[in-house]
């Protein structure tokens, strides 16, 4: 038996608050820009923050990401939907492949059922309008909810799809659907480890043959009242009211972090095998040379004790290595999670000093959330996306951070043309899950 | 660290289950071969005005007869406390806790967790407080103060479908690859799938697979009921559920957990673990079709079973060595739809073809009700005591056959059978399609 097939990163499609694919990212962390902004799709101020990076219309209408034929089904997308089928789109047309939704009369690059789909996504919030709309016609005469009339005429008034809006599963179903994916397909609902774990089990399904690309990643807006309480809840959130500085609210690694503000966002990547690739004349942006994975044990759910000393940080970046066979003083740079939420950082910190010792000090961080917040789900693929990109391009972006960061090259930095042979990328979830991918210069 | 393909065999070591018939191995089994239902009306919540009424709920369940300190598990929701219980049973089938070599970080877990419910009386209050007539709309600053003051932090958090891998992590003390899938009701068999995959490339030794889900909530049944997919018959519950029926109306909605444990051959033997099956095959597909109708033609249900059938080394179209098919039996997806039962008729003959009548499939879902996320997982375990003891469970309410549906569904008794190889479908709202094989030891 042949060993697994290699497989590479042939098209990235980040979607953030600067807009879907990649060049509007890089150009806003080259400026200096971040896309966290004061919330203005409801009134925040009861907030501990009332800040979000958010993409606005002008810079991403989903419309355009849907096939004409498709525009329907566009009315039962919740944003989440939106955000990962506007991602895939940004994914495939950098890849330069033809699917069903870019031409339907077009032979496809890779046959339907050798294309899977991998994306991960959050638990996603009911519309508040839409919901309380239908609730507040089934009131009692003291206002509360009448579950007697709800279940009699109330319920009647959301519309018959409703719930499909919000299952989880649905950015990869209406992906697939769009770009015509009959290969394997799974979502995974592991918060900030999606990401790393879908692109994981893609490279997996690749290798083992199952599949000759995927698309893979994740996507997730929290910039809703529940999604938004759940974080502050959860003890995640800085404090920003009025008047903040939004460049200097996400501070990872910063003796004076004070926690992390939501974006909406995500990123579908390609994966695809290399000799697909090379069959097609493709030159890949990075190898996906290493995949590894982790729990914490200490985690007991809404405590979420991560270990404070890193192992399950340490325990996935070595797993990841040692199957790319790639030593950690090959690692150039890393890519973190680097959220500016104070424990996590902490976590990260430790777990990443147990792999790379001394020399961490000096290894270059590539840091997105104080330009695009905290994504959830999607967080780990913009970062992986970076990552590919930092690799094909040979330079790291130019760095914000508004913090003092002792110990760790995490910093705000010019953007530089550095030589990078491999990036590790990680991510660590809510809950306490954790995910790494190591990602290889194409020689 | 094992590399493929030399030591890639994977067995079923434990199995343990939370179900509307039970939560105990062996008493749930039989009752299962006796055709009981578990089907009831809902008193959850007060349903008694909705189009429907009834459901498969767990009832009697004690979580602290599962775990070691309940009180880590105070704040767990329903999902996580179902997952713990059914994972309790089969750590304790495969008697993990005997092994004093037992290396933590090769065991996983990998499970179709669904998300948590929602904390319903102070979300609602909270919408409610924030509604604003005029505008239509809901006020970000009202809201915000009712849900500060109404709604549990830890309860808001513990709805994120990945906080039964937390808590079950924290109980058993993986550190291994852990997931959350949640590919609607497909999810748990995909979850077994990617397990066994994870074992067999060498990433962990023991993986934890199942599911757990209850949608027995106020949104859960208004929304599958919007969609006009349950089962809206009046009279007897036990009688509603009755999948492949030509009088079938839709699913009927259960809750509860499936945990299996699966292991490397070479870790089981080495402590001395009795498999109870060896899992063979898994394959995963997309409809890719549309999100509210499976593909006409069971396109992806084929495409699912074929590529389980070709890892598990199976020729559809051949009979075995004792002159059977090559599969004995099919637990099938079969919630009780018009369009799924049909179509996952089409697909069984589309894959099986002069062969798939002579392959029995029934639907546990006619006594459990549709586990949702965990029915992949509880169906497997059926599929395992089937092998097991060389019997059937039963289609039960499967008076009424459909004239277009003729394949042999096990209609209302359980029957033994000479039974080696099953095969298990799960399919998911929106596409998603997943198969598991598994092969007597």
């Amino acid at each position: 038996m042949s060993g697994p097939r290699q497989v590479v990163i042939t098209g990235v499609g980040p979607i953030t608050a600067f807009g879907a694919g990649m060049e509007p990212l890089w150009s806003a962390l080259e400026e200096g820009r971040t896309g966290i902004a004061p919330i203005a799709a409801f009134d925040a101020s009861g907030f501990r923050s009332r800040f979000a990076a958010f993409v606005p219309v002008e810079r991403f209408d989903p419309r355009n990401a849907v096939p004409k034929s498709y525009r329907k089904a566009a009315k039962v997308m919740s944003r989440d939907i939106e955000l990962a089928v506007g991602a895939a789109a940004a994914a495939i047309a950098d890849a330069g492949l033809v699917t069903r939704g870019i031409d339907p009369e077009a032979t496809p690059t890779i046959a339907p059922d050798r294309m899977g789909c991998h994306i991960g996504a959050g638990l996603i919030a009911a519309e508040v309008d839409e919901l309380t709309a239908a609730l507040a016609a089934s009131t009692n005469p003291d206002g509360s909810l009448s579950l007697a009339r709800w279940g009699e005429s109330g319920m009647q008034n959301l519309t018959p799809l409703w719930m499909l809006k919000y299952l989880p599963n649905m950015l990869a179903c209406h992906v697939t659907i769009i770009h015509d994916c009959q290969g394997p397909s799974n979502t995974i609902t592991c918060a900030e480890a999606s990401g790393g774990l879908s692109i994981g089990e893609s490279m997996r399904v690749i290798e083992r043959g199952d599949a000759d690309a995927c698309l893979s990643g994740g996507a997730e807006s929290k910039l809703n009242p529940m999604g938004l309480l759940r974080q502050q809840f959860a003890g995640r959130i800085c404090e920003a009211g009025e008047g903040a500085d939004p460049a200097r609210l996400v501070r990872p690694y910063s003796s004076d972090a004070d926690g992390t503000v939501v974006g909406e966002g995500g990123g579908i990547l390609v994966l695809e095998a290399a000799e697909t690739a090379r069959a097609r004349g493709r030159r890949p942006l990075a190898t996906v040379a290493g995949f590894g994975a982790a729990q914490a044990a200490a985690s007991d759910g809404a405590g979420v004790r991560l270990d404070p000393a890193g192992e399950e940080v340490s325990a996935a970046i070595e797993r990841a290595l040692a199957n790319a066979g790639v030593r950690a003083e090959e690692v150039d740079a890393i890519a973190p999670f680097a959220s500016g939420i104070p424990a996590v950082d902490a976590v990260e910190r430790s777990g990443l000093a147990r792999v790379f010792g001394d020399r961490l000090a000096r290894i270059p961080l590539i840091t997105v959330v104080p330009n695009v917040g905290d994504c959830a789900a999607g967080s780990g693929a913009i970062s992986i996306a970076l990552a590919a990109t930092s690799l094909a391009r040979q330079r790291l972006p130019r760095r914000l951070n508004a913090g003092a960061v002792e110990g760790l090259d995490a910093g705000a930095a010019p953007g530089r043309d550095v030589p990078l042979r491999a990036v590790v990328a990680t991510s660590v979830g809510l809950g306490g899950q954790v995910a790494a991918v190591v990602l290889r210069r194409i020689a | 660290m094992t590399s493929p393909g030399a030591d890639d065999r994977v067995v079923i070591t434990g199995m343990g289950w939370v179900t509307p018939l039970g939560h105990e191995l062996e008493s749930v089994w039989k009752r299962l071969l006796a055709g009981e239902s578990g089907i009831a009306p809902i008193d959850r919540f007060d349903a008694r005005t909705f189009p429907t009424t009834f459901a498969g709920q767990v009832r009697g369940y004690d979580l602290a007869r599962f775990v070691k300190d309940p009180a880590v598990h105070a704040g767990a929701g329903l999902n996580t406390a179902f997952a713990l219980g059914a994972a309790r049973q089969a750590w304790t089938q495969a008697r993990l806790d005997d092994d004093a070599r037992l290396d933590r970080r090769r065991i996983g877990l990998y499970l179709g967790a669904g998300e948590g419910v929602l904390d319903f009386d102070p979300y609602v209050a909270s919408n409610l407080a924030g509604w604003d007539p005029a505008t239509k709309r809901v006020d970000g600053r009202r809201w915000v103060e009712a849900a500060l003051r109404l709604m549990h932090a830890e309860r808001e958090i513990e709805q994120e479908p990945n906080m039964p891998l937390a808590h079950l992590a924290r109980e058993f003390g993986i550190r291994g690859p852990a997931y959350n899938c949640l590919t609607a009701c497909a999810a748990s068999t995909q979850a077994m799938g990617e397990a066994f995959s994870i074992i067999r490339r060498g990433d962990a030794d023991v993986m934890i697979a199942g599911g757990t889900h209850t949608m027995i909530h106020v949104l859960g049944i208004t929304g599958f009921n919007r969609l006009t997919a349950l089962s809206i018959s009046k009279g007897d519950p036990t009688k509603a559920s009755k999948p492949f029926s030509r009088n079938r109306d839709g699913f009927v909605m259960g809750e509860g957990s499936g945990m299996l444990v699966l292991e490397r051959l070479s870790h089981a033997a080495r402590r001395g673990a009795t498999p109870l099956a060896e899992v063979v095959g898994y394959g995963s597909s997309a409809d890719a079709f549309r999100i509210t109708d499976i593909q006409p033609a069971g396109r992806g249900a084929a495409a699912a079973m074929t590529g389980a059938l070709r890892q598990a080394g199976l020729d559809p179209a051949a009979l075995d060595a004792k002159g059977r098919p090559g599969v004995h039996y099919i637990s099938a997806h079969g919630t009780g739809t018009q369009e799924n039962d049909s179509i996952e008729t089409a697909a069984v003959k589309r894959v099986f073809g002069s062969l798939a009548p002579r392959i029995p499939m029934s639907s546990v879902k006619s006594m459990f009700g549709h586990l949702i996320a965990a029915a992949g997982s509880v169906e497997m375990i059926t599929c395992v005591l089937a092998i097991r003891d060389r019997v059937l469970p039963p289609t039960i309410n499967l008076h009424e056959p459909d004239p277009a549906l003729d394949l042999d569904y096990v209609p209302n008794q359980a029957r033994t059978a000479d039974v080696d190889v099953c095969l298990s479908n799960s399919f998911g709202f929106g596409g998603q399609n997943d198969t598991v094989i598994i092969r007597r030891f």
